[in-house]
């Protein structure tokens, strides 16, 4: 798909299965989508590896925008941009907007064939700062 | 040989490397809960358990990393601990560990150690978006970097470290999911930063041992 594709990266499994939901309604298919969510032993956190994967996943050559609620899953969604490395990395930005708001107007943006910039700066419009 | 000598003045290639991760993982083993206690008085309360994981699972491979040359072995413990820790403190530690690898030599003298542990830091500083002063793990970093520029000997490095982790009580923390309580932070132990100092004095009272 030429869409640039969104990946939801939450704490809690429940939050980003949920912000996927609502990003689903919005677009349908148009947009590649991928979440995940939890530590990877059932407690609440985020995982790397998992990260990569629902990267994979949300993969298009129009790059990937990455939405993420507290300061772990950024830190560890810019880990897992660094360690899938070149020729991909510089097509993956970690968005700095609220998850589910951000992930829905990205989503939208997106599902119009906005270019990856055009999508993250929907996303960083929500941001105050 | 004197206390200390091995690292003011030797070489780690003498220490056994199976053995560092050995002492690493008992000593996170050993203070988990206390760890996870600090964490969960201004944190989300995993950092014990996470750094526990982590480190176990870096000691399950220890034969593999053993047998790799110090920057190799080191890097490849520190993509573990990136894939196992979880929360943030993995991407954190495992930083660390992968950019020591990246800038230590085969058989590091104490110049080369010294100079491959500030860029380590430099790494976790970027990694972070973080500074000295946050109430973060640089707080305790950067003092053991400091000691081991001035020739301090292994006791002295271990006692600014754990000077270190107990002047982050006072602070506020900026950084981490510690700074939403503001004012609040103030008044307990940086985790991360506690951590550290159980690392640092594992690692200096195993090189002086095997001096």
């Amino acid at each position: 798909m030429s869409n640039v594709g969104i990946v939801i990266v939450s704490h809690s499994p429940l939050v980003a299965e949920g912000t996927a939901d609502m990003v689903r309604q919005m677009v349908g298919d148009e947009v590649p989508l991928a979440w995940c969510g939890g530590n990877g032993h059932g407690g609440l956190g985020t995982n790397v590896e998992a990260i990569m994967a629902a990267i994979d996943k949300a993969w298009s050559e129009a790059g990937v925008a990455i939405l993420v609620d507290l300061g772990g899953a950024e830190t560890n969604s810019e880990m897992a941009v660094e360690m899938i490395g070149e020729p991909r990395a510089h097509k993956i930005i970690v968005c700095n907007a609220p998850i589910v708001e951000g992930a829905v107007m990205a989503a939208t943006e997106a599902s119009g064939g906005a270019s990856l910039r055009e999508v993250v700066a929907t996303a960083h419009e929500l941001s105050p700062s | 040989m004197s206390a200390g000598t091995m690292v003011k003045t030797g070489t780690l290639d003498k220490v056994d490397l199976k053995t560092l991760i050995s002492v690493t993982a008992d000593t996170i083993a050993a203070h988990a809960e206390e760890l996870t206690a600090l964490d969960q008085a201004i944190g989300d309360g995993d950092h014990g358990l996470n750094m526990k994981r982590g480190f176990e699972a870096v000691r399950a491979e220890a034969d593999t990393f053993a047998t790799k040359p110090l920057p190799d072995a080191l890097k490849a413990i520190g993509t573990k601990l990136v894939m196992t820790v979880g929360g943030a403190s993995g991407p954190l530690f495992g930083t660390l560990f992968m950019a020591l690898g990246k800038e230590i030599s085969a058989e590091p003298d104490r110049a080369n150690l010294t100079a491959a542990f500030g860029k380590a830091i430099e790494a976790v500083a970027a990694r972070g978006k973080s500074q000295v002063g946050q109430k973060t793990m640089l707080d305790v970093l950067q003092p053991v970097h400091d000691a081991l520029l001035q020739g301090k000997t292994g006791l002295e490095i271990t006692d600014a470290a754990d000077n270190a982790a107990a002047a982050t009580v006072p602070m506020k923390a900026l950084r981490g999911r510690a700074s939403f309580l503001g004012d609040r932070s103030i008044g307990h132990m940086d985790a991360g930063g506690r951590s550290v100092a159980l690392l640092v004095r594992a690692v200096a009272e195993t090189i002086e041992g095997q001096a």
